[in-house]
């Protein structure tokens, strides 16, 4: 992702820049500390997986992840679910395919348009973690990137 | 039991032309003298109650099945559409068999079924039964696992598979109720309650409203045997254990994809033993890796029932012959198939590195049911045949199916001894799948096609078992057998196997649909292979083509010919004597 281009940088990075900040200080932004799908949780077992130490010492903070978007349950959603690989695999087949294991649930800012499954996106956004339902839809998500928003990359 | 082919052909002759109305269950169903279902009248219309009239047999419909409807006025579908009026009567139950003629007149409407009820032999005729499934088992399968697995030469297989000796046979046709075509929930369920249903239900009739857990329910094998015997029951899967097949032992929705429910449902009937995937439907939500929408601790549930919990290879060996009822839940989702669990070490392996393998899971059941004086029922499901062969990896589907008839092979082992003891092996639907020849890296040039050998040109392939384990020591040999799917999305043909982790054929568009993954474009020699199916279609589905059913032991000489998959029900149900003649 080019970095320094300001046509991918969102309307509140722009309205931040343009406020108060010099063009250097989107770019210390976009130096969010970064969390990878292998860097999710320190323990997996059949019993409950437990959270990293470091998603742990990183919530409630910015921070981009990279994955995949899996299709989304609306064509154009506030949410989607970003995956370590394009979700494209249908298990059963005849029937809706089943939410992967490994997922972070993305709240956006404001809703972007869909892209490509297999187009390998950044998102940046608030990290938190803890069981939380969904309103609207009723997902149940343990793992969010709030204020959300994702360049491609 | 003599009338049994007759009564088969009986069931596959139409008889009347559709109607409009609708009459739960369905017109020439077969029902189990005895077994309780649920009865429902979907009118099309809004009618008023005095409006109905019901007879059975030309007599008052509350006279014969022992109950009156509750009326239902006016049911409503998705965005409150009215959908008329209906009738419904849980739980009913005719002991008597015979032919049962329902008549409903409401207004213009009416609507003629008949249902066959059955008794069943007097007497068991087997203490146990052993019902293996290969989902998506089909001819191809078996065949790619004879060769891969025991070698071939000059034409004639070096070895046998498990399957290969079991004494009888017959054709199964899979249809469902709403659709030639057909998914693992239905066809299920019609081995496991004589009653055939629309795809993705389960135990039930699917009717025309959302709600999908309120659907006429029949009763289920499990049931059936708890009702009727002081049998234990096993469950053994390498899938989630909420998944469609074994969810169909017990459960009863419109809906496969309600596997928190199903999870509320196995313990309701409590099999004695309930080994595989699928954990993450037992925890709470507040728990990481939960799928739930609630926060029931199913684990805890399951334990204060009095289960034992294994949730690794060595805490299910640990309990192999311990008393008591055991749960084991070794992933989170589905288990890891056995090239990557085994082999490869790929998938979630690294994750979930100590899985119990299907054959490992099949010992421990029948080690433990067999404690049971009375005897016992197992479902023993091969899972990932159909799970891989979804996204056309052949080699991991091939696999699977060696590691399936190893899992037979456990169970003629234990018939040997216990020769009471009916053994059934089948699948649940097929796959669009041949072998058409060899796959030959020494053939000259870089185009991988140019390599594929067919008739003569295909020889044999070169997969060496010198370990003696069943499976060939690798998949990557430099002449292998080719299989190839008649229908699939756009994908890339590398014509290898996929050593990097299952295959993932196509993935998904922004115009949502699916074109073929790029990630394997670069494979030396892979060729673009344009999809045959809706642009939709993520995978290679099911096919329509029979199932073939095999048997060993007593009760087995009902499979012959062609027979419905829900006519495969009442063989169980027979070699059990679940519809022995009732008194009431």
């Amino acid at each position: 992702m080019d970095i320094f281009s300001s046509l991918h940088l969102s309307r509140r990075r722009l309205i931040g820049a343009a406020v108060a900040l010099p063009f250097t200080a989107s770019v210390v932004r976009a130096a969010d500390p970064s969390l990878s799908f292998d860097e999710l949780y320190g323990k997996f077992g059949v019993l409950g997986l437990e959270f990293s130490d470091k998603v742990k010492r990183l919530a409630e903070q910015e921070i981009s992840m990279k994955g995949f978007m899996a299709p989304p349950l609306k064509a154009e959603a506030q949410f989607f679910v970003l995956t370590e690989v394009p979700m494209s695999l249908c298990p059963f087949c005849s029937s809706d395919a089943d939410w992967p294991d490994n997922i972070v649930v993305v709240y956006l800012l404001e809703k972007q348009t869909f892209v490509q499954p297999r187009q390998t996106i950044e998102v940046r956004g608030t990290l938190e973690y803890g069981s939380w339902t969904d309103p609207d839809t009723g997902f149940v998500s343990l793992l969010r990137i709030r204020q959300a928003e994702y360049f491609s990359v | 039991m003599r009338t049994l082919p007759a009564a088969f052909a009986a069931t596959t002759i139409l008889a009347g032309a559709a109607q409009a109305t609708t009459v739960y269950p369905l017109d020439r169903a077969t029902i189990l003298a005895g077994s309780p279902f649920d009865f429902k009248v979907e009118l099309n219309k809004q009618v008023k109650p005095e409006d109905v009239k019901i007879t059975v047999n030309g007599q008052d419909y509350k006279t014969v099945l022992g109950g009156e409807a509750r009326f239902v006025e006016l049911e409503k579908g998705k965005d409150d559409k009215a959908l008329g009026s209906a009738l419904l009567l849980r739980g009913l139950k005719i002991s008597a068999p015979g032919a049962y003629k329902v008549e409903v007149a409401a207004g213009d409407e009416t609507k003629s079924v008949t249902w066959n009820v059955y008794e069943t032999a007097g007497q068991p005729k087997a203490k146990n039964i052993i019902f293996l499934l290969g989902d998506g088992l089909s001819v191809a399968h078996r065949t790619a696992a004879r060769i891969m697995s025991k070698g071939m030469t000059e034409g004639k297989a070096n070895g046998r598979l498990n399957m290969d000796d079991l004494d009888r046979m017959a054709f199964v046709g899979t249809s469902a109720t709403n659709a030639v075509a057909t998914d693992s929930a239905n066809t299920m369920s019609a081995y496991m309650t004589g009653h055939k249903t629309a795809v993705n239900a389960i135990g039930v009739y699917a009717d025309r409203t959302p709600a999908s857990l309120d659907d006429p329910r029949v009763e289920t094998f499990a049931e059936a045997v708890r009702r009727m015997t002081k049998k234990s029951i096993g469950i053994v899967a390498t899938a989630e254990v909420e998944d469609a097949t074994p969810a169909a032992v017990v459960s009863h929705t419109r809906n496969r994809n309600d596997k928190a429910d199903v999870v509320g449902m196995l313990l309701g009937v409590k099999p004695e033993v309930l080994l595989g995937g699928g954990s993450a439907y037992f925890l709470g939500k507040e728990v990481a890796g939960s799928k739930r929408k609630d926060n029931q601790d199913y684990i805890k549930l399951f334990q204060d029932a009095g289960y034992k919990l294994a949730t690794d290879k060595n805490e299910l060996a640990a309990n192999a012959s311990a008393e008591g009822n055991l749960l084991g839940l070794f992933h989170t989702g589905n288990m890891d198939v056995t090239l990557d669990r085994e082999f490869l070490k790929k998938g979630t392996v690294d994750k979930f590195p100590n899985q119990p393998g299907l054959v490992a899971m099949t010992k421990v059941a029948i080690d433990r049911l067999s404690k049971n004086p009375d005897g016992f029922f197992l479902m023993v499901e091969g899972s990932s045949i159909d799970k891989m062969s979804h996204p056309l990896d052949w080699d991991r589907a091939v696999v699977e199916t060696i590691e399936f008839d190893q899992a037979i092979g456990v169970a003629r082992e234990f018939q040997k001894a216990h020769p009471d003891t009916l053994i059934v092996v089948t699948g649940d639907h097929t796959h669009g799948v041949s072998i058409i020849g060899t796959v030959d890296d020494e053939k000259p040039g870089t185009e991988m096609r140019e390599k594929v050998g067919t008739y003569a040109e295909a020889g044999f392939p070169n997969y060496k078992d010198e370990n003696g384990d069943g499976y060939p020591d690798k998949i990557d040999v430099s002449r292998r057998l080719f299989l190839s799917a008649n229908n699939g999305p756009d994908h890339y043909e590398t014509f290898r196997p996929k050593l990097d982790g299952p295959f993932v054929p196509a993935v998904q568009n922004e115009k949502k649909e699916y074109v073929a993954n790029e990630q394997y474009k670069d494979v030396p020699g892979a060729v673009f292979v344009q999809g045959n199916l809706p642009k939709s279609s993520e995978s290679g589905v099911h096919a329509v083509d029979d199932v073939v059913l095999q048997s060993a032991g007593p009760g087995s000489e009902e499979f012959h010919g062609y027979l419905e998959q829900s006519d495969v029900y009442r063989v169980l149900a027979d070699t059990f004597a679940l519809g022995a003649k009732q008194t009431n």
